[in-house]
């Protein structure tokens, strides 16, 4: 199906004796925020790393924007974006140079680049500061760059691993509106993270407990399924099942 | 290709806007030729010598006159008793005292046989040796020159000729050492500690996720050290030509294409250092261990690797740059062809193929 961008089914990746990640299958709707949850260790970095083509599954399958994991990662890597909590931008060049560098390692062209530039630096309120170096700029806007750097290529899916991580809650709340605009825009964003307030703001939420996923379901369907009034409380109830320990 | 280029010009960025990396990679090859060619030589001149002269006469006179026409030594004082040769040799600037002893010339006219006496401050064994060495030839020669006179039937002369490096010139030795390091300190430390500064960033997570090949981006960072890496060879060439004399006796394009693969050699090191450190400090620290040191010790640039014990001049084999460094000295000192050093250049570009696959073997792995 065209509107489904993730699907995956029992994937699994073992290290040697250790299953990482043990058949979990979900699937993601286009344009839609899904945020993956779990505690450190619950093999939610490992998941994203066979969804975005950097390692194989052991077993199971997977399509992402429609292209099969094992086979076709290396269109995969074309439609989609990903951005860490580290931001990824080098300090060293500037806020032009970044956006230029990392449109170019996507292909993109000069005249696409300059373009689409300009109205990213518009949006983001940084025309001005377009030609300082990354460096100087306050973390917050470093943020908000990153994921315009992430999604400048427009891919279909963007994967963003705990990228609120370490920012005040007003930057926060101004980040989720880019997300929400990434959406509305028709690109689906996958997102980990450690806070739960911002798991409120996902369409879908799934939590991961050693190596499977316990719930998926909206953060109001889970509440309620928990009988819980926050998505704090779900995912404590969740997490104690726990047997691994967090890496 | 494209994708390949504005990479490239991003890690021109990189070098050119941090000032510790560009002095590394412009500023220090000048200032290591400079210092090992000037001040680091194993030459000695003008040392300063003191003599005690308790016979003052004609033989003694000239000794000590051809003694300070020579380049080697300065008379800097005359003493008169023997407390005073400790005091100078405290003092540190005297190297070498010779001591005449009462009746010098009366000695040598009438029994053919007189002595010195050289005392040297052996505080530097190396300086000592090479100070008594050349005081005795020079007291040699002026007794092969009187007995010359007095008809005796044998004279036995013994005659020194330096093949390559009359004048024994510490630049000679210095020159193809200095290229070794530097190509290795550019090419193998700088382009592992860059490759594993973007691991630690995340910048490289972001990069393979990318449609760019991994190994494309670990080669599009090593470009720019090895455009560098030649300013470096030709600066250290030139500066070696005009600044330290030393010649360039073998063609200039055999040199140029061993520095390359040399150079090659280096970078191929880089990426397989960068591929198993984690961090800037593990890269720095294997680098600078692993193959800055055995570039000093066992490359032969030092120390001869002819006279280490065994295990060490079977380790010696293992460093490119023993290699390196033989073929410069043919080339540029003996002025010897390819056909001299093919056996090395072959060893060279093994270890360029075994290298660049076990970094790319590496690569692949980490990403499985």
């Amino acid at each position: 199906m065209a509107d489904k961008v993730i699907i995956a089914e029992k994937l699994t990746k073992r290290f040697g004796d250790f299953t990482a990640v043990d058949a979990i299958s979900f699937e993601v709707n286009r344009g839609e925020i899904f945020g993956f949850l779990g505690a450190n260790g619950a093999g939610k970095t490992t998941a994203m790393r066979m969804l975005s083509g950097l390692s194989m599954p052991t077993s199971g399958k997977a399509t992402v924007a429609g292209f099969d994991v094992y086979r076709e990662n290396e269109k995969i890597k074309r439609n989609i974006g990903y951005m860490s909590q580290k931001f990824s931008l080098y300090e060293d060049l500037t806020v032009r140079e970044n956006i230029r560098f990392y449109a170019g390692i996507y292909g993109k062209s000069s005249s696409f680049i300059r373009e689409k530039t300009n109205s990213v630096l518009q949006e983001l309120h940084l025309t001005g500061e377009a030609d300082k170096l990354v460096r100087s700029l306050p973390l917050g806007w470093k943020q908000k760059l990153a994921f315009s750097v992430a999604i400048f290529h427009e891919p279909r899916l963007v994967f963003l691993d705990e990228p609120t991580g370490g920012v005040d809650p007003v930057t926060r709340r101004e980040f989720w509106n880019l997300i929400y605009e990434a959406a509305a825009s028709g690109i689906t964003v996958f997102v980990t993270t450690h806070y739960m307030d911002e798991a409120e703001y996902c369409n879908r939420v799934s939590i991961m407990v050693d190596g499977r996923i316990d719930a998926l379901d909206t953060p109001g369907g889970l509440k309620r399924s928990f009988n819980a009034v926050s998505m704090d409380e779900v995912f404590l109830k969740l997490a104690r099942k726990a047997v691994r320990t967090a890496d | 290709m494209k994708q390949f280029l504005s990479f490239v010009k991003k890690e021109f960025h990189h070098i050119f806007r941090d000032v510790r990396t560009m002095f590394i990679l412009l500023a220090m090859p000048v200032a290591q030729i400079i210092i090992f060619g000037f001040a680091l030589t194993n030459e000695v001149k003008n040392s300063k010598i003191a003599v005690w002269d308790q016979s003052v006469d004609a033989a003694t006179a000239s000794l000590v006159s051809e003694l300070e026409a020579s380049r080697y030594f300065e008379l800097e004082q005359a003493i008169h008793t023997p407390g005073e040769i400790e005091t100078i040799f405290k003092k540190g600037e005297v190297k070498l005292v010779v001591i005449f002893p009462p009746h010098f010339n009366e000695d040598l006219q009438h029994f053919n046989k007189a002595q010195v006496q050289l005392i040297a401050d052996a505080s530097d064994p190396n300086v000592a040796n090479t100070l008594t060495n050349y005081a005795s030839a020079i007291i040699l020669d002026y007794q092969n020159r009187i007995t010359q006179n007095r008809k005796m039937p044998y004279t036995i002369t013994t005659e020194m000729r330096m093949l390559y490096n009359p004048e024994l010139k510490g630049a000679y030795n210095f020159v193809p050492g200095v290229m070794a390091m530097v190509l290795l300190l550019v090419c193998t430390m700088m382009t592992a500690i860059t490759i594993v500064r973007e691991k630690e960033m995340g910048t490289m997570e972001v990069m393979l996720v990318s449609p760019m090949k991994p190994f494309r981006i670990v080669l599009a960072k090593a470009v720019p050290y090895l455009l560098l890496s030649s300013v470096n060879i030709a600066s250290i060439l030139l500066l070696s030509k005009y600044v330290l004399d030393v010649p360039i006796n073998g063609s200039l394009l055999l040199l140029i294409g061993e520095s390359f693969l040399f150079t090659l050699v280096s970078l191929a090191l880089g990426l397989l250092i960068s591929s198993g450190a984690e961090s800037q400090q593990t890269a720095m620290f294997i680098s600078l261990v692993g193959m800055f040191l055995p570039t000093v010790m066992l490359s032969g640039f030092m120390f001869p690797v002819e006279n280490m014990p065994l295990p060490l001049r079977t380790v010696s084999n293992i460093v490119p740059a023993k290699w390196y460094y033989i073929i410069v000295k043919s080339v540029m000192i003996k002025g010897t062809g390819l056909h001299t050093v093919w056996k090395e250049t072959l060893v060279l570009a093994g270890m360029l193929v075994f290298f660049l696959g076990l970094a790319m073997r590496n690569f692949k792995i980490r990403l499985a």
